[in-house]
């Protein structure tokens, strides 16, 4: 009984909303919270009129505190809610720190399975937007190195709904990065899919081909998918043929499809904007390095944000990976 | 009435606006006129200089301006009885703050401009840098003191928190370290009333000036829109953590005039009566009008402040368009003290042939 809207053109940040509401208004047991999130409808309008059609029983303004939305989430969870909390930013996740590696990641497995921790944590994540400080980091490798969260990051409209959905009907915890810079960027948006409810749902969020290509396989998730796509319309240009794959979840990763890919090119170059040192790049090269040593004809690359803190937002452009950075790794992978 | 729901933060009466909140308002009051001129001065200063501030952001030269407007007198008052041993640990709204202690308020622009992270040197005017991730100053800020308490230093440390940062459980441990250390450390609270779209009463259900109670941190409620009122705690409340009794804690019960930030919309989420209401007390008119009352300035006083609060937006502007944004070869440089094989080896592909990868 499945009912599918039309398609519509609607931005990556509006489509998330679409999703809370179809989840605040397909099961009562689905709440909202964070900072800001009610009558503003967050700083970023993510949470936009849902406060006012569910109430502020469902969609809550919280206190001032990271710890306290995560850890009271915890709780409400195990009570057999389903909450869906947002962190304000990147950098202001970090006093929850403790509540989602020590409590959420590790309930299901101490209680030998008995207890269910279905919290979503959302994210917005990622710089370009010309922040100040705190406002536009990637932390994604600490979420995905911390065995029972599952972490996705979406980077078309589509995508974002449906994660959304799948992450709140999951029983495992689910965190999703969302790429603050692409909130407003518009993208087709089949709305009303049935949600799935099986427990395998995220495994669904296979890894996507962006766009084909033979010479190279550019990996990528979130906000650098279009800084890989657009760099690989620069190499078709030079007569390249980079082929661009959408990665959608960090924790688990498709390793089984870019393998495939990278079977056909011989060549992976990885990008994502968090710090390559320790993260999901060093990751991805390793494990493809393990399994398809043969078919590789060239290292695997990574390209990603420097070993710094990120830097005053009028430096970002140089530290960020664009278009200009993984057009010269793919040369050197080339070169090889 | 302990477990009572604190009072929404609304004006008190007129006609009261002079008197301080809480118990100390009964101490007699002796104004000294070349203080109330001073702090009419910096509040004036600070006031100009957020216009400015705010105009820059809107003409696209700032990424972001967070402000002060409607909080001078909590922050020049407070900052005024602070003397020359004692250190500051600012969240990100205390411009008037800077001021008074003498930090040229042109470099906060940086920060909000995207240029750097932080334009000061701490140690010159003892006031730390801002610290935009919420309660987190508060610990470093406790931090401090026992080094203070443990070298013999004579100085204490202010730290500024907001309403909202009081809900931090990093704040709640500063409250604890600092009352079990007997730490030298005034908690400085600007209850303006709201953390972006959230009231007060969402952090508190009574007055903050009672959160530190059960911590073991005294505490008290201070009219923050009266410069003299908050001028007034802050010194006593310095005198008793000189006197040796521990740290204290001070709500200066004020407003946020303006927007959270320059990114925010008020009319989203209060009532228009209620900004009309705080800025029927606004604390600069205020002051001017405790002045003219006292005949302690006359009007070449006004108008030399006037001026100097144009030229300084004037030179705000100015020193905003020269900023010189730090260099990404500088940020390597600044990562660590001693030399790190990766920080040396991705710094070297910034200048590699081929372009950085
Ligand atoms: C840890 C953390 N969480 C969230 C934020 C986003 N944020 C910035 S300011 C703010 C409200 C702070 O309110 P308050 O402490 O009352 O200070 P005010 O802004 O009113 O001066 C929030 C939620 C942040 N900067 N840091
Ligand atoms: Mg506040």
């Amino acid at each position: 009984m499945s009912v599918l809207a039309p398609a519509a053109t609607v931005g990556l940040g509006q489509a998330i909303n679409q999703a809370l509401a179809a989840e605040l208004a397909a099961d009562r047991k689905v709440l909202v919270m964070g900072e800001d999130v009610g009558v503003l409808g967050g700083v970023f309008r993510v949470t936009g009129g849902l406060s006012e059609r569910f109430g502020p029983e469902r969609v809550r303004d919280t206190p001032l505190g990271e710890a306290g939305i995560v850890g009271t989430a915890i709780g409400l969870a195990l009570r057999g809610y389903r909450p869906v909390c947002e962190i304000q930013f990147d950098g202001f996740v970090f006093p929850a720190f403790s509540q989602i590696t020590t409590q959420l990641a590790k309930l299901r497995s101490r209680s030998r399975g008995r207890l269910a921790v279905p919290v979503t944590i959302r994210i917005p994540y990622g710089g370009r937007i010309g922040a100040v400080e705190h406002h536009s980091e990637s932390p994604e490798a600490l979420f995905a190195h911390t065995a029972g969260l599952r972490v996705v990051s979406p980077s078309n409209a589509q995508d974002a709904y449906d994660m959304t959905r799948a992450a709140i009907a999951c029983p495992d915890p689910v965190i999703i990065f969302e790429p603050k810079s692409l909130y407003w960027s518009k993208g087709e948006l089949v709305a009303g899919a049935e949600r799935a409810r099986d427990g395998d749902t995220l495994n669904q969020a296979r890894l996507a081909r962006r766009r084909p290509g033979a010479a190279v396989t550019l990996a990528a998730y979130g906000p650098s998918v279009p800084q890989a796509l657009a760099a690989a319309g620069q190499l078709a240009g030079e007569g390249v043929e980079a082929e661009v794959i959408d990665l959608r979840a960090i924790s688990p990763i498709d390793f089984d499809a870019i393998e495939r890919s990278v079977a056909q090119t011989g060549r992976l170059v990885v990008v994502h904007e968090a710090p390559v040192f320790f993260g999901a790049g060093a990751e991805i090269a390793a494990r493809i390095t393990e399994r398809c040593f043969y078919l590789l004809e060239a290292p695997v690359l990574r390209v990603g944000g420097y070993h710094l803190p990120y830097p005053p937002a009028l430096l970002e452009q140089a530290y960020l990976p664009g278009p200009e950075r993984v057009v010269a790794a793919v040369r050197q992978a080339l070169a090889f | 009435m302990p477990f009572a729901q604190a009072p929404a933060p609304t004006a008190p009466a007129p006609g009261r606006s002079g008197d301080r909140l809480g118990p100390a308002s009964a101490e007699p009051r002796r104004p000294d006129l070349g203080q109330l001129r001073s702090f009419y001065r910096d509040m004036a200063l600070t006031r100009a200089f957020d216009r400015a501030a705010t105009a820059l952001q809107r003409q696209g030269e700032l990424a972001l301006w967070a402000p002060s407007l409607g909080q001078e007198a909590a922050q020049v008052g407070s900052a005024h009885a602070l003397g020359p041993h004692d250190w500051v640990f600012p969240s990100y709204r205390e411009h008037g703050v800077l001021l008074s202690r003498g930090v040229d308020p042109r470099r906060l622009l940086g920060l909000f401009r995207g240029a750097d992270n932080g334009g000061w040197d701490p140690s010159e005017q003892r006031v730390h840098l801002y610290t935009l991730v919420v309660g987190a100053q508060a610990l470093p800020a406790v931090g401090y003191g026992i080094g203070l308490a443990l070298d013999g230093d004579p100085g204490a440390v202010v730290v500024y928190l907001g309403d909202g940062a009081t809900s931090q459980g990093e704040v709640c441990e500063a409250l604890v370290w600092a009352a079990s250390c007997a730490a030298p450390v005034l908690f400085l609270i600007q209850n303006n009333g709201w953390a972006i779209s959230t009231p007060t009463r969402t952090q508190a259900r009574v007055e903050l000036a009672r959160r530190g109670e059960g911590f073991g941190v005294p505490g008290e409620r201070v009219d923050g829109n009266d410069a003299e009122a908050c001028h007034a705690a802050t010194a006593a409340a310095l005198a008793r953590i000189r006197a040796g009794e521990g740290p204290q804690l001070i709500e200066a019960l004020t407003y946020r005039i303006g927007p959270h930030t320059t990114s925010d919309d008020p009319s989203r989420y209060r009532r228009p009566e209620e900004e009309a209401e705080w800025a029927a007390r606004d604390p600069l008119a205020l002051a001017r009008a405790r002045l003219e009352e006292l005949g302690a300035a006359d009007a070449a006083f006004f108008a030399e402040v006037e001026a100097a609060g144009e030229a300084l937006a004037a030179s705000a502007r100015e020193h905003c368009l020269g900023i010189k944004p730090e260099r990404l070869d500088q940020v390597f440089e600044w990562a660590y003290a001693t030399p790190h094989a990766l920080v040396a080896e991705e710094l070297a592909t910034l200048a590699a042939p081929g372009g950085p990868r």
